[in-house]
């Protein structure tokens, strides 16, 4: 079904490439949004290597593997679904849009319950922080760095929940070119911060795990 | 219902993404000293290329596109070298 | 008006808040950006007023660091950032490339509510009982010691941060997708080439300024964090992060005026830019390496000596692109048919005004004269020369040659002549004793000084107002124009932009047809009559 496009677009190909461009631009933007926390994390982690990795060790690693196995199936999931979207099997895509959801729910119910075993080892810096004296400095600063990045990307997971749940609303009625692009976009935006997850994975989760 | 199937391409890349993190786990118990950090950072590097490549579609686009991706990328770099700088060279 | 246009296609409310007109959108920016200039200028007003006796007589030190705060934040991100690119890139951008409108005009609008928010959680920081901080907000005062409204003020310049993004966003991608058809990257008028250059500074500096922010808002709210030295955190990261962004965020508050004085200079040279490729990759080299001087604001602050000597040297390197451009604009001058109109007078004085900025941005990339000039006068008065010599010049005068186009009337040239030759002289008088107090050693943020500082500081504030005067000068004769101002011509200068090729002000859609550009920008026959870019 042919649909009109704004008065600056001439086609439909032409506002969707320029949709997916836009997105790519927001992804930069949201690479240097993050990137500032990394440089924090590096200065510090050089100036405090023992307190970094015994702090690291303190992190759950189960749950901290178990979120980056989940959020990776559910971008499969996402891309599965850009794949399949077409009139004919909208419903297969609005399931494998709700099941990547899901996962995402998932991935936020054990961050809250990490959370909550944090807060209970008195490991939140401000509220209720103590560690061994001569790592305790080094230590807080980790935890700062890791409850900042994590709520970060977790309030992320949460914007782009929402923007899949639209999408697979979308997409059971009757989907259209506009959403094929929107669904690429939100796609796009999942994906990247699937990318944001992998890298903190590696910086909080695994050091100092063979001392 | 034909057309349902996700493409090869998707599943082996999530099987490898999968493969990765069970790796890059495992080897962090392995005391490898100063090589654990290069070893986490450089299979995450590489999920992250799959993820981009795949995923996110980048083998299929054109030269702006890669150009638009890796943008944010080179920036933070910036950020991070000329960041570090002061604090690597500090007496 | 007797045709159709933007400005009479609808009278509601609705019509001009929800609009997704560019045109509209920036005129709802224009009547943002004159209300916060009033406010950092009414802050100036007090600073200056202050400074023209030695002792504190007016305000408290408490106060005064308020006032200084206030004067950086509204005049950097309410004023300076949005001015040309939210303004004149809004209105001026689709109609030189020939398009409908912008990429994305809702992303547009939800830009302008953005800062409206922002700068309404400033200001509501600000009537609360300010901060004071300086602009700079450094730690750990910013996060530990200081007692006024620091969260609320990150917030506020939060918000407005992902207006500026958004903006951002929106330019590059119509650069590279809504160009008219013929419209190739060497045809771009060099407007285009600089805003380009802008938006990217936008879209990769300030996502780092918004995470600095938040880090700070942490630190506060939770009395420990990153920046924090008693748990050994290094109060340098904070400058690091914050320069980051507000050196290349210079950048972005230039960049514009250089472009809207690309466009001034030839249209009144009648003469196409000498050296265009040059000024167009210059201001893609100021975008980039500007990345890369952050640390010259760092010099005395603990860096490393290598830092230091590393960003030293790029400082002196960025200067390069920017020389090119003063060059090649004195080099377009140089036999041209040159016409002393007002927009004119501005572009000259910015070639000026810019250039000593500069140069004394090169005293300070110096190591050794800066540990002597940081945070004293030298430095105000170098930034200001850039600021208010260069980019309000070139916004004033951007302003007056494309007021016909927006408006569809014409100013009174007598009086914006007039306006531009006392700008210009009270200007010089408020900015240059400054140098010398720098150079003599009075420092900055001190309201209390030597008394042998006291002339070059009552010079200063004596300049300051006759620079009030004159600022509020293009409020009554360009208001005055709005009524009763005869109507304009589609092309007033006859100037070879697209933009001068559809009526005044512009039809809502911008072109009746679609322009098919079929030559180079600023093309001018031998006997300067210009040649536009669609015939």
């Amino acid at each position: 079904m042919p649909d009109a496009v704004a008065p600056q677009f001439i086609s439909v190909r032409h506002r969707d490439e320029t949709a997916e461009l836009g997105m790519w631009v927001f992804i930069a933007t949201e690479v240097l949004l993050f990137g500032g926390l990394i440089l924090g994390y590096l200065v510090y982690r050089h100036a405090y290597p023992a307190a970094f990795a015994a702090a690291s060790r303190h992190t759950e690693i189960v749950i901290g593997t178990a979120n980056t196995a989940i959020l990776l199936t559910s971008s499969f999931l996402v891309a599965w679904a850009v794949e399949v979207f077409a009139a004919e099997t909208r419903k297969i895509c609005a399931g494998l849009l709700w099941a990547a959801i899901v996962l995402g729910m998932t991935f936020i119910v054990l961050k809250g319950i990490e959370y909550a075993g944090e807060y209970r080892e008195h490991l939140v810096p401000g509220i209720d922080f103590n560690f061994k004296a001569n790592e305790a400095n080094g230590a807080q600063l980790f935890f700062v760095f890791y409850f900042v990045a994590t709520a970060i990307h977790a309030l992320h997971m949460l914007i782009g929940i929402g923007l899949l749940a639209v999408m697979a609303t979308l997409t059971w009625r009757s989907p259209s070119t506009r959403h094929r692009a929107a669904l690429h976009s939100t796609a796009l935006y999942w994906h990247f911060v699937d990318l944001v997850w992998i890298f903190l994975f590696a910086l909080i989760y695994l050091p100092g795990r063979s001392s | 219902m034909t057309g349902w199937r996700p493409p090869l391409a998707l599943v082996l890349a999530w099987f490898a993404l999968l493969a990765l993190l069970a790796l890059t786990v495992t080897l962090a118990y392995v005391p490898l000293h100063a090589f654990n950090a290069v070893a986490a950072l450089t299979i995450g590097t590489i999920k992250a290329a799959i993820v981009a490549a795949v995923f996110m579609e980048l083998r299929a686009r054109g030269p702006r596109t890669f150009v638009f991706a890796g943008a944010g990328l080179f920036w933070l770099g910036i950020l991070l070298w000329l960041g570090m700088m002061d604090f690597l060279t500090r007496t | 008006m007797s045709e159709d246009n933007y400005l009479n296609a609808g009278y509601s409310l609705r019509s001009w808040f929800l609009t997704t007109d560019h045109k509209r959108i920036a005129i709802l920016y224009f009547a943002s950006l004159i209300f916060f200039f009033f406010i950092g200028g009414a802050a100036a007003t007090m600073i200056r007023i202050e400074l023209a006796t030695p002792q504190a007589d007016l305000v408290s030190s408490d106060m005064y660091n308020r006032l200084f705060t206030m004067h950086g934040i509204i005049m950097v991100w309410f004023f300076l950032i949005p001015s040309i690119p939210n303004t004149l890139g809004n209105f001026i951008v689709p109609l030189m490339i020939g398009a409908r409108d912008l990429a994305f005009p809702r992303l547009n609008l939800l830009s302008w509510y953005l800062f409206m928010l922002g700068g309404t959680v400033t200001l509501f920081a600000i009537l609360a009982g300010g901060v004071d901080t300086g602009w700079t907000f450094y730690t750990p005062f910013s996060t530990l010691y200081s007692n006024s409204y620091v969260v609320l003020a990150v917030a506020g310049v939060f918000i407005a941060g992902f207006s500026s993004i958004l903006t951002g966003l929106n330019f590059i991608i119509t650069f590279h997708r809504l160009r008219a058809p013929g419209l190739t990257w060497y045809r771009l008028p060099l407007f285009i080439w600089s805003l380009y250059a802008t938006s990217v500074i936008l879209v990769l500096a300030t996502p780092v300024l918004a995470m600095t922010l938040v880090l700070i808002a942490v630190e506060r709210v939770l009395g420990v964090g990153i920046f924090d030295p008693r748990i050994g955190g290094d109060p340098l990261l904070f400058q690091h992060l914050f320069w980051f962004y507000s050196h290349p965020a210079v950048y972005i508050m230039i960049l514009p005026g250089m472009g809207v004085i690309n466009e001034l200079v030839s249209c009144f040279s009648r003469k196409q830019v000498f050296g265009y490729k040059f000024v167009a990759w210059a201001s893609m080299a100021i975008a980039a390496v500007g990345f890369l001087v952050w640390g010259h604001h760092m010099f005395v602050s603990g860096q490393s000596l290598l830092a230091s000597l590393v960003f030293s040297f790029m400082s002196f390197i960025v200067a390069v692109p920017s020389a090119i451009k003063v060059f090649n604009w004195t080099a377009t001058l140089h036999k041209g048919s040159i016409h002393f109109d007002a927009p004119m007078l501005y572009a000259l004085a910015f070639i000026g005004l810019f250039t000593i900025g500069g140069l004394t941005g090169l005293f300070l990339a110096c190591l050794a004269y800066d540990v002597h000039a940081t945070d004293t006068y030298f430095v105000v008065a170098h930034f200001h020369y850039i600021m208010v010599g260069g980019m309000v010049t070139a916004y004033f005068g951007g302003l007056h040659y494309w007021w016909p186009k927006i408006t569809g009337r014409l100013y009174s040239e007598y009086w914006a002549r007039a306006s531009a030759v006392l700008i210009f002289f009270g200007f010089n008088l408020t900015f240059f004793p400054q140098f010398v107090l720098g150079a003599e050693g009075m420092p900055r943020r001190y309201h209390v000084y030597p008394p042998e500082f006291q002339v070059w500081n009552v010079l200063s504030s004596g300049g300051a107002v006759i620079l009030a005067v004159a600022y509020l000068m293009p409020m009554f004769y360009l208001g005055y124009s709005l009524f009763f101002g005869r109507r304009a011509p589609a092309n007033p200068w006859n100037a070879p932009g697209l933009e001068w090729q559809t009526p005044s002000p512009p039809p809502e859609h911008n072109f009746d047809t679609q322009p098919v550009v079929t030559r180079p920008p600023y093309q001018y026959s031998p006997d300067f009559e210009a040649e536009p870019q669609n015939a």
